[in-house]
This record gives structure tokens, sequence and C-alpha cells, in this order.
């Protein structure tokens, strides 16, 4: 069932959550929403639910509009964040409320429900705890029983509100991996929120991320990082490096440092954004660019090499980050206190003004693109 | 250097259950309650028994089953479960509305809530029995359907009831103001009507703390006295409650057949309120999982 969101806005005692947001989740994909806190995504996603109430606008789930219908008529399932599990009630009795809780004469038998309560507890890999009490279970295996309760009465729609935040770093993943796993055998309609941008770059088919009350931008994650839309969501996905300065002459430039930019007619103040993958480290700066930066740390673990530079003779916000592979880093051997030039292969520049960026290729400058759009 | 590890050594063993605490002042603090609880609770409470234990066995049974006070028993123990039963259900209203709703006024509600507690006993009971009497304005009313409240057993039910109301809410409001949204939003998303959240999810966890509050209101109820006896009426046989029977013992300067009666109050009493805390001890064992 996919979803659509039409202009939904939602404001708490003047504070604007949702500003006409709208949005179309498709059927069968698992869609994350992605923001800082405050940007409004859980509110949006207890508004599909039907348990927030929206200030304008609709809520279709296929071609029927549900924003009028109560929570508990528009079959979803909902997890949340610290499970929410009935204390009082077993593991079994907890995943059968759902069906329990269906008009008499929906409701099937209690043979069917037993059934079905096995089968999903077989399903969530925990056959053995159906007499427990949540209490005893740990917060992993409470987050499945909560799920396989969400799931118990077949919803139309999966709705996650932050599902792995309250666990630790080592039962996320695992988790994570698991519930990927069950999705790509069932294809359920999913949605879930998120502030982490790995989960949910790892995790999901289509990310939507948010800001503010608003839809920054939507896209599947490999085309979200590599091609930002906009200046918040490179500086929300991952670390990036920046030179701002004046463009004059098709060169970006400020202080000792400068970029050349083949194919820029405009002038005036912008700003150059690189991906730490997109930039390499020469001891000798390139025809294309002059960038100067002095080496701050060095850090080995992992399956790249993480090198932080700051810049030597010209200003930048943030420290720079460039990946360098454990070959090359043999090969070259940076030490810490010299100086080195970065050298990019692919820019993206916002020049002032502009909410989207163009981007630069000066690997292949015949492939200069003008833009993203 | 090695003297003053072998001092320390030593003294942590010596006092290996206190070096271990952050807080100091276990000792004293302890001491101090401990001495308070035997000053005011237990020492009258010895001398209670021990004005019993003069009387023989024999005289013992005669005082306490004598047929006026064991009519007494009868009407004391079923006006203060029907006032504990008003309690619950009035009490877990009152905090469901103080808890849930807002509304202007609330503060002062709540504040109210707790009347009953700082009201001297007989100030409420000669206000209820203005209010019940035939005159008053709620005895017109009543009265006028038939219904007489001042001195029957209805008016003890009244008296128990508004003395008592306080230890149901006061119980209950906490333990609601601690559930989880979550839980009841939960519980409707998967389909739940109201009536099934409230008897399912909310229900469950605030029985521990209900039957708390209502056996309060029930050990009290059988104790009260003051508010009682102005609307009771005391008729022998009819209203008469227990506490009534000891003050008409000690009128008599009959010490011993009065502490005979109290003694038996003290023992339900304590049965009940033990019993309830093993029972809850186990049930919330359960939520908590330990």
């Amino acid at each position: 069932m996919s979803i659509t969101i039409d202009q939904i806005s939602k404001n708490f005692d003047g504070f604007q959550a949702l500003d006409e947001v709208s949005l179309d989740i498709p059927e069968g994909k698992l869609t994350a929403l992605l923001g800082p806190s405050g940007s409004g995504k859980t509110t949006l996603l207890r508004i599909i639910a039907g348990l927030e109430s929206s200030d304008g606008g609709r809520i279709l789930f296929g071609d029927e509009d549900v924003s009028q219908l109560h929570v508990r008529d528009r079959n979803i399932g909902f997890v949340f964040q610290h499970y929410a599990l009935f204390k009082h009630l077993t593991v079994a009795e907890n995943i059968a409320f759902g069906l329990e809780s269906l008009p008499r004469k929906q409701r099937p038998s209690k043979t069917e429900i037993q059934r079905r309560v096995d089968e999903l507890l077989d399903m969530i890999q925990l056959p053995d705890v159906a007499k427990r009490y949540p209490t005893q279970l740990s917060g992993g295996q409470k987050q499945r029983v909560a799920l396989a309760r969400a799931l118990a009465t077949r919803p139309r729609i999966l709705l996650l509100d932050e599902p792995f935040g309250a666990l630790d770093a080592k039962v996320r993943k695992d988790l994570r991996r698991w519930l990927r796993a069950l999705h790509d055998e069932f294809h359920f309609t999913s949605v879930f929120v998120t502030h982490d941008q790995e989960e949910a770059l790892e995790l999901s088919d289509q990310v939507v991320v948010m800001s503010q009350g608003q839809v920054e931008q939507v896209n599947e994650p490999a085309s979200l990082y590599a091609r930002p839309e906009s200046r918040f969501v490179f500086d929300f996905l991952g670390q990036v490096n920046t030179l701002s300065g004046a463009v004059r002459g098709q060169k970006l430039s400020q202080a000792d440092a400068w970029v050349s930019l083949p194919g820029i007619q405009a002038e005036g103040e912008a700003q150059l954004y690189l991906r730490p993958h997109e930039v390499q480290l020469d001891r000798s700066p390139a025809s294309h660019a002059k960038l100067p930066l002095r080496i701050e740390s060095i850090s080995l673990i992992g399956s790249e090499v993480r090198i932080e530079l700051t810049p030597e003779g010209w200003q930048s916000n943030e420290i720079w980050e460039v990946g360098m592979s454990h070959s090359e880093f043999a090969r070259q051997n940076p030490a810490r206190g010299e100086r080195w030039y970065a050298i990019p292969d692919v820019g993206h520049l916002f020049l002032a003004g502009a909410n989207h960026p163009r981007s630069v290729n000066w690997q292949y400058p015949s492939g200069i693109s003008a833009s993203n759009q | 250097m090695s003297t003053t590890a072998n001092v320390s050594a030593a003294s942590g063993r010596r006092f290996a259950g206190r070096s271990k605490r952050v807080l100091p002042g276990f000792g004293l603090s302890l001491g101090i309650s401990l001495f308070f609880v035997s000053l005011v609770l237990l020492l009258p409470l010895t001398g209670l028994v021990l004005e019993t234990s003069g009387m023989s066995w024999d005289q013992f049974w005669f005082t306490v089953t004598d047929p006026r006070v064991v009519e007494s028993y009868k009407v004391t123990l079923l006006t203060a479960f029907a006032a504990s039963i008003f309690n619950g259900l009035f009490g877990l209203l009152l905090a469901w509305v103080l808890v849930r709703y807002d509304f202007p006024g609330k503060r002062l509600v709540d504040a109210v809530v707790d009347l009953p507690f700082a009201l001297p006993t007989a100030v409420a009971g000669i206000t209820l029995v203005t209010l019940f009497s035939e005159s008053g304005w709620y005895g017109q009313l009543l009265s006028a359907v038939g219904i007489e409240v001042a001195f029957t057993p209805v008016g003890i039910v009244i008296a128990m009831a508004f003395t008592s109301i306080p230890f149901v809410v006061r119980t209950v409001q906490p333990v609601l103001e601690e559930l989880s949204p979550a839980d009841e939003e939960a519980a409707v998303s998967l389909g739940a009507t109201d009536g099934r959240v409230f008897r399912k999810v909310i229900f469950p966890s605030l029985w521990p703390a209900m039957v708390t509050g209502v056996a309060l209101s029930f050990t009290r109820s059988l104790g009260e006295f003051g508010a009682i006896i102005f609307i009771a009426g005391n008729t022998p046989y009819v209203s008469e409650v227990t506490s009534l029977m000891i003050f008409m013992r000690l009128q008599e300067y009959d010490y011993a057949a009065a502490s005979a009666i109290a003694s038996l109050v003290l023992l339900v009493s304590l049965v009940l309120l033990f019993s309830i805390n093993l029972w809850q001890g186990r049930y919330l064992r359960r939520l908590e999982g330990h």
C-alpha cells in the first residue's frame, strides 16, 4: 500500500513542526525519514499513523483518504522507540493483543491465534520466550517482540519510530540487518524515523531528508550521498570539506588557496564542498588547484586511513578530512605536521544565494555538468 | 607506608559494612528513626497488649463477643467496606481527572483532595451532620426521595468515605502520572477500543496502587471515630461502630475491656496491611522482573 502525504501542516503552540509537506512513499519499500531533532520527522510519522492530527492536508493509503480515520481503524503497525510492550502480559499475550482486539466477527479462534503467535515468534527467532514477561528480555529481544506484535494483524503499513534508538551499537547493527532481511522477505510498506545517517543509508530503499518541518531531498541512498541538493543535506550526511571564497575569472580563491572552475561563468561569493573521498593528497599543488594543508592527525583504524588537516595560509570553518587507502598510505608515508596539497577530483559549488549546487569535475573536464537538476 | 596500609586494611575489615556506604550518617539516622518508631508506635501498642493481658482468656472472649460489640463489628466492617469500595471508584475517577485533563482550578481541586486529612475529624463530622440532617441542604433533598442519611449506617459510610478518600487519590495519582502514553498508543494502534485499552493496559498498571489505596482507606475507616459519632446517631445494634464501643468502655473506666476490643481492631488492621504488602510485592516483582 503506497502512502501519499499531501500538504500536511502541523503547528505546536506557535512552533511550525511541519510546513505543507508533500511526499510519496512507494509500496513495498523501506523508507527512512531522516533529520536532526526538531525537523518534524517523528511528527510526520505520528500523523501518518493517526496518533497525531494534522492542521491541514491529507494522508492517503493507496487511493483511500485516511485523514479522518482513527488510528485503530487505519490498520497500521507501529513500533515505538522504547518498545511500549505491556509489562503485565506475557510475550505471547503481547503479540496476540492486536488479534484479540479485532471485532468478534473478524477475530480468529483461540487456536488460530495461538498458531499465529507461534509463527511470529519463529519469525523473530525467539521461539522460547512465549511465556516470559517483557522485563525478562533484553532490549533487542523486546524490540523484536514489539515488531511481531505490530505485524500480528498483518497491517497495511509498518511505521517505526526510532526503532533502534534505545539499543547499544552492536545490537543495533544486528537488528538493523535482521529488519532489512525481514523486509526483503515480506515486502511490507514501511517507514522508519531515524536521526542516524548511517542507519538511514544502510537500511532503506529511499531516504527522505527533513529539516525544519520541510522535506529537503528524497532519493535513493547512493544518489543522496553522491548528489546532495542542498547545503543542509551536504552538512547532515557525512563529513564535508569546504572552501569559501570569491569567484572571479573561472577561479575560486581565498588568500593562499585557489581552485580553478572550468566552465563556471558566474562571479561573486561562493562555497566549494568536497567529500573526503573526492579529494586526494599530494606533496605539490596541481595545475587546477592549490589547497595547502597541514596534517593534524592520522587515524589508521578502519578500511581506510583517515587524515585530518588544517588549512595553511587560508581559512576553513571546519577541519578537513581526507581518506586514503592503506596501500597508498604506505607508499606516500605522510606524517603529522607536514604540509600537503589537496587535489580535488569532483566538487560541488554553491554560488551565493543558490540553494542547489553545481558540480565541478576536474578529472574529466569534458564531463562538466552545469547542474544536478 | 606499610603501616598505613595495614591500618587501613584492618579498619577496612572492621567497618566492612559501613565503609562501602557513600552517604554518611546511616547509623545515626537509623538509630533515631527506630527510637521514634518504638516511642510512638511500638511502646503504646505493647501497653495495649499488656493491658489486655491482665484479663483471663474467658474475660477477654466475653468482652469481645458481647452481642452489642459483635453487632458493632458488623456495622463497622460493612460500612468500612462500602466506604472503601466507593472511594476506590470515586478516588480513581478523581485521580484520573487530575492527571489526564487540564482545566481551570485544577490546582485548587488537587489541594482540596487533602482537606479530609487536614480537617479535624470532629469538624468533618459536625459539617456532615449539618448537611445531611433532615433540615440540612443535602438532607432535605434526600429525605424528599425517602433516603435518610443522618443517624443511619449510610451516614457512617459517608463519614468514612469523606475522611479516607485522599488515600486512594494519593496512591493512584503518581502511578497514573508515570504511565507511558506510548503503551496506550500501542494498544490503540493495535485496534483496541477505549474500553479495552483501559481494561487491558491502564487498569493492570493501576491495580496494585488501587488495592493499596483501598486497603489503607479501609483500615482507616475501621478506626474512624470523630467524624462518625456525630452523624451515626449511635443507635445500639444499628449504628454503633467499634471505636465507639472502645470509647464507651473507657468512659466506664473499664480499661481492660477497652484495650481488649482495641487490640482486636489492631490485629485485623495489621493482618490486612501485611497481606496487602505481600501480595503487592509479588505482583510488582512480576511487572518489574526481579
